[in-house]
């Protein structure tokens, strides 16, 4: 209301409410803020300050290498504790952004003599750039609508679950930093689009840059800011502006993005990135021609020169690509990038990351657990937008689309469509909300119409002249109001719950109702880790499904065959292949990995369902994947997976069955149940006479949840 | 088990008639000990030597200096030498304590160590008194064998003289030795020696000259946890807003017989008595009463089995660590915990401020091989010393915490070798004016005023070029 004109600040009234309005701007904005911070330490305040499930621990630890050791040997890290005997270069196969961001944040504490542990800065980094999100997606509520909508935006995302899933206090993952880089460089892009300024494009290229430092997901932008520019070309929407702002964007950009180790030339030699580079050439075509047509009178003329150069162009450039892929230089699309397209390509041709579960489609549900009204206020949101189309509001539109789409395909990437889908959410609230307030207001102001209306939006003063002629209006207006308020309680009550029932656990301790309704809590996994890390030689080599490998390598310190960066295929399909072998054949490729410790995590005492048994398949398929001799029908019986006695019988005797159930038989689980009941699955076991002969049990945790143990040395020839 | 207890016999007999022969030349020989009664305890890894000796001057010259000699391997593992002696007649009897301090002697045989008694009236000629010493052996006691199984119990070795090693002529002695159980494999018998229940006789013996040694080897089983601090970091740090806050980092390790082979969750669940009878499952931590915010964590988080247990006079902390420990097993962990400064930190009459707070480990039955004390004391304070009851080493740090600008000064002790009965009070005096209290709270207001200022100056000011 307040920005409508700058002619009337001089006086002293006006200026009044615009001061004021300021205030509660700022005063609400520092609110969510804070808001965002807060609501993400549910999980300190439940558990502890910890560092959360499994990426979050390799991140932890390199982190703790990069403050300890220093940029130049983070860079140049090799490090041998993982991947044995192959190691990894750490340096080179990482996003750095996090771990820089999070060092920079302990330096900068430590020189304003916060003492700080480095791990309360990994664990509430995440918190922190939520916060920061928040104000991002204030200036882009701002750019793309009005600053009531971006008010909006920045409360629905500072709670939204979707988002809140991945930056609760402890989940010290990429993504934690990137969501906030990623909606920054939006923001920076459609503002330098708006201004057609070379500042503005230069510190979208910067953002890109750190998005490109922080997260694999920088491809999202590199094709979407493309796809968008397409569009903006085929409506016809073509300024100087967007040529200013998208080749400034692109070219530094790019140039920035190479000097991430892990990127390196992929900008120009991927076929990835291609379309940025493609619409890149296009838009040089497009200037060339806008000043072909300043040049030439004749619109004729101009007509068949088009059609020539768009001919030529797009024949070169489809050459240009056909030649690159043929010869090798530029690489076709990665499994990863197909899978995102096509959500079925990775179950039948990379198991491996259909084996992980935040890989699968999304489904409804959880479409509704993480967005709740924003649901249906999306749709909303995007008619607002269509209504008053504009370069900024055609941005936000593609984005949320295809971002959507993504969220369908995977899970995981509902995180990238929650920026999106607040933001037109908030656009549909606030549009909606300043339509009705606007309808209440004219009402009592009758007088006062006249004279306002000149300055409120046309669509203000058509709703206010068609208000008078009817008079249910007001009322109307009120209970709709009351309807939208009470909606957004509900949402704001929902993303509570949610957040403090379903996001705040932090994977590594578990907690559990107890018979008299107290609290149980299984430390298991730590219990495991600092076992290792204590009592077994330092050079020790511990085999586990990967899942662990981060876990074992951070907490533990030892090293590990595999881990969460599933870089060799081969590599985890050995280990799985050993997992589902005999004791005998487990034993020769235990053998020949050198391999001193096999940990596996069994959740038959305690009912944990998230364990190696029930990844069993997983392991089997991965295998079989490398190694044809493992055969998943051999463990099933009839297409049905079983470990009671009916199981298939290379199932009752392959090395996982074997060292999760070894001494199980013996165990009463539950009363009334007989001994060897597996909790997890509800079955008797179907082998409870398990003898091991090439290994012997190291340690198993006090809920028997991590079971270690010790490969013996070959038998002495005699 | 026999012959090399005989071997052992002969080459007592050998270093004994070597002593024998030195201390002939000896100049302490005017006083003798009339009646000496040592009582060994060795049910716990510490091991407890009362002694009981009846000092007589036979000389001409009053002596208020008593000797005490040890082996040198007995002396490497002495963790602290007391002595008392009885004041009063009858009932009216109250124990005073006697300064005791290592002793030096040239003339020393077989590399004895020495520690003086400081009688505090001069023992006249022809007097006698009693004297009631007590010291400590840590890592006395070797597990034989040194690996045990899960379901093993754990046996060890002690060895000793069943003569009281002395540099005076002793009349009368005998040594009673408590084992923990009745399970006592073998024993060195030096006769008249007998065993009953869980107590082994030696003696009494009847005049032995000075340096009498016999050594006696006793093989029992000792399932009482080897629980062995290697290294202890405390640290205390004063903040005069009125809080103790106390972190310890502990690198407990059971020294016992180490485990080999297999660790059986099911056995050492469903028959805890007979499975890991020696395993450390839990400790207990004597903290000072009114004690808050404790934590309980280590490298990687916090360790959720703990309580904590608080009367008026003292707090309990039962800590576990996150697995029971078996021989060989180490365990790192730190604790902290927070206390009211007042019952600590106190004024003396020349308007210095000391801290009185006790020197050792607060976990009960624990050894600890090396002891770092760290008192931190506010920003500002100025000329620290400390004042400890036993020889410690001791040098200046630096140490940075929140907004500190010049850092605060860090007094630092260590000790090798402690065992709880160094859990006696130490005082550190330093002077502090009450000024700097105010130090951080005006940096941090003051930084918060800035920047409202700057926010102020940059709504205020235009800053564009353009007009």
């Amino acid at each position: 209301m307040s920005n409508s004109s700058t002619s009337d600040l001089l006086k002293p009234f006006k200026l009044k409410t615009k001061q004021q309005e300021l205030l509660i701007r700022v005063s609400i904005l520092c609110l969510v803020y804070i808001l965002a911070f807060i609501t993400r330490l549910f999980s300190v305040l439940r558990y502890e300050s910890m560092i959360h499930e499994f990426d979050p621990y390799f991140n932890y630890r390199t982190t703790l290498y990069l403050t300890q050791h220093g940029f130049y040997d983070f860079w140049n890290w090799f490090d041998y504790e993982s991947w044995y005997p192959l190691g990894r270069i750490v340096g080179g196969t990482l996003y750095p952004g996090l771990m820089v961001t999070a060092a920079l944040i302990y330096r900068l504490l430590h020189f304003l003599r916060f003492a700080v542990h480095i791990r309360e800065v990994c664990v509430l980094t995440a918190p922190f750039f939520a916060s920061n999100t928040t104000l991002v997606a204030y200036f882009f509520g701002k750019e793309i609508w009005d600053s009531g909508a971006g008010l909006v935006a920045a409360i629905l995302i500072a709670v939204c679950p979707g988002y809140i899933s991945r930056s609760v206090a402890g989940s010290y993952d990429n993504e934690g930093v990137a969501i906030f880089a990623l909606l920054f460089t939006f923001y920076l892009f459609v503002k330098a689009v708006n201004k057609g300024s070379l500042a503005w494009g230069l510190a979208s290229a910067f953002g890109y840059f750190y998005m490109v430092s922080a997260w694999g997901g920088y491809v999202f932008i590199i094709n979407l800011i493309p796809l968008y520019v397409l569009v903006l070309l085929i409506t016809g929407r073509y300024s100087m502006r967007l040529y200013v702002a998208y080749n400034c964007m692109y070219i530094l950009g790019m140039l920035l993005a190479m000097q991430i180790r892990f990127v390196g030339f992929q900008h120009v030699q991927s076929g990835e990135h291609m379309a940025a580079m493609g619409v890149f050439f296009l838009m040089q075509v497009f200037y060339f021609l806008d000043w072909v047509k300043h040049m030439l009178s004749d619109t004729k003329l101009f007509q068949e020169f088009l059609s020539i150069t768009v001919t030529c162009a797009v024949a070169a450039g489809g050459i240009a690509l056909g030649v690159g892929v043929a010869s090798g230089y530029i690489s076709p699309w990665t499994g990863r990038f197909y899978s995102l397209l096509d959500p079925t390509y990775a179950k039948d041709h990379i198991p491996i990351i259909a084996s992980v579960s935040e890989h699968q489609p999304t489904a409804w549900s959880s479409f509704m657990f993480d967005f709740h009204i924003l649901l249906f206020l999306f749709p909303a949101g995007l008619y607002f937008c269509f209504k008053r189309l504009s370069d900024a509001t055609i941005f936000i539109v593609m984005y949320g689309l295809t971002s959507m789409y993504f969220a369908g395909v995977m899970v995981r990437l509902i995180l990238v469509a929650t920026p999106a889908v607040c933001l037109i959410s908030a656009i549909a609230v606030s549009a909606t909300v300043k339509n009705l307030t606007v309808l209440l207001r004219s009402k009592n102001k009758v007088a006062q119409i006249g004279s306002t209306k000149g300055t409120s939006s046309a669509k203000a003063s058509s709703k206010a002249s068609l208000d008078q002629s009817q008079p249910f209006q007001k009322n109307g207006a009120m209970a709709l109001l009351f309807g939208a308020f009470y909606l957004l309680s509900r949402y704001a009550t929902h993303c509570t719950w949610v957040t403090s029932e379903a996001y705040s656990s932090p994977s590594i301790v578990l907690a559990a109702r107890g018979a008299h309704g107290n609290r149980v809590i299984f430390d298991d996994y730590r219990e495991a880790y600092f076992w290792l890390r204590q009592n077994t030689p330092p050079d020790a080599k511990v085999m586990s499904w990967w899942d662990y490998g981060y876990q074992i390598t951070a907490m533990g310190n030892r090293t590990v065959i595999v881990d969460n960066n599933t870089w060799n295929n081969t590599h985890i399909a050995t280990v799985g292949r050993a997992m589902s072998s005999y004791e005998d054949e487990a034993y020769e490729i235990i053998r020949s990995l050198d391999v001193d410790y096999v940990l596996v995590v069994f959740g038959g005492v305690t009912g944990y369902s998230s364990d190696d048994i029930n990844k069993f398949l997983w392991m089997v398929r991965i295998g079989g994947g490398v190694f044809p001799v493992i055969k998943e029908p051999d463990y099933l019986v009839n297409g049905e997976y079983r470990v009671d006695k009916g199981a298939a019988p290379k199932m009752l005797n392959c090395l996982m069955y074997k060292l999760s159930y070894y001494r199980f038989g013996e165990m009463m689980t539950e009363y009334g149940k007989p001994p060897g009941y597996d909790r997890a699955r509800g079955v008797e076991i179907g082998n409870k006479d398990i003898k091991l002969e090439h290994l012997e049990e190291a340690f198993t945790t006090s809920n028997w949840i991590v079971r270690i143990y010790k490969v013996k040395p070959p038998n002495n020839r005699w | 088990m026999e012959a090399p207890i005989r071997a052992r016999e002969a080459l007592g007999f050998i270093l004994f008639s070597l002593l024998f022969s030195i201390c002939r030349s000896s100049s302490l020989n005017h006083l003798l000990i009339s009646n000496a009664e040592r009582r060994i305890d060795l049910s716990s890894h510490i091991v407890k030597v009362f002694l009981t000796l009846k000092v007589e001057n036979a000389g001409s010259t009053p002596t208020s200096e008593v000797l005490l000699s040890f082996p040198p391997t007995q002396a490497d593992h002495l963790a602290t030498v007391e002595a008392l002696v009885t004041k009063g007649k009858r009932k009216k009897t109250t124990l005073v304590r006697l300064d005791v301090k290592p002793t030096e002697l040239p003339d020393a045989p077989n590399d004895a160590k020495y520690f003086t008694i400081y009688l505090a009236n001069p023992l006249k000629s022809g007097e006698s008194t009693t004297i009631e010493v007590l010291y400590l052996l840590t890592h006395s006691q070797e597990p034989f064998p040194a690996e045990i199984a899960q379901s093993e119990s754990q046996l060890v070795y002690y060895r000793d003289s069943a003569l009281i090693l002395s540099p005076y002529h002793i009349k009368q002695q005998t040594t009673f030795i408590k084992t923990p159980s009745t399970k006592v494999e073998s024993f060195t018998r030096v006769e008249p020696s007998n065993r009953a229940g869980t107590e082994i006789k030696y003696g009494p013996y009847e005049d032995h000259p000075p340096y009498s040694f016999s050594p006696i080897l006793i093989h029992f089983e000792n399932n009482s946890p080897f629980a062995v601090v290697e290294e202890l970091v405390r640290e205390v740090e004063i903040s005069h807003w009125g809080n103790l806050q106390v972190t310890e980092q502990y690198t407990l390790v059971h020294a016992g017989a180490r485990h080999k082979g297999v660790f059986s969750r099911v056995d050492y669940q469903s028959r805890p008595t007979l499975n890991g009878a020696s395993s450390l499952r839990y400790l207990l931590a004597r903290l000072p009463p009114r004690v808050h915010s404790v934590y309980y964590r280590d490298e990687i988080g916090n360790i959720s089995s703990s309580h904590l247990r608080t009367d008026s006079r003292k707090s309990e902390l039962e800590i576990e660590p996150r697995y029971p420990l078996f021989g060989g097993w180490k365990a790192t962990f730190v604790i902290g915990y927070g206390l009211p400064l007042q019952d600590f930190l106190f004024e003396t009459s020349d308007d210095r401020r000391y801290l009185n707070f006790t020197f050792g480990c607060p976990l009960l039955e624990t050894v600890v091989d090396k002891l770092t004390v760290k008192v931190v004391l506010p920003e500002g304070s100025k000329d620290p010393s400390a004042v400890v009851p036993f020889p410690v080493e001791q040098h200046l740090e630096t140490k940075y915490s929140y907004l500190d600008v010049v850092g605060r000064t860090v007094v630092v002790m260590e000790k090798k070798n402690l065992v709880p009965a160094h859990n006696s009070h130490f005082q550190v005096y330093y002077t502090f004016k009450p000024i700097f209290m105010l130090a951080e709270p005006l940096m941090l207001s003051s930084a918060f005023f800035l920047f409202f200022v700057a926010c102020v100056a940059y709504l205020h000011i235009d800053l564009s070029i353009r007009k």
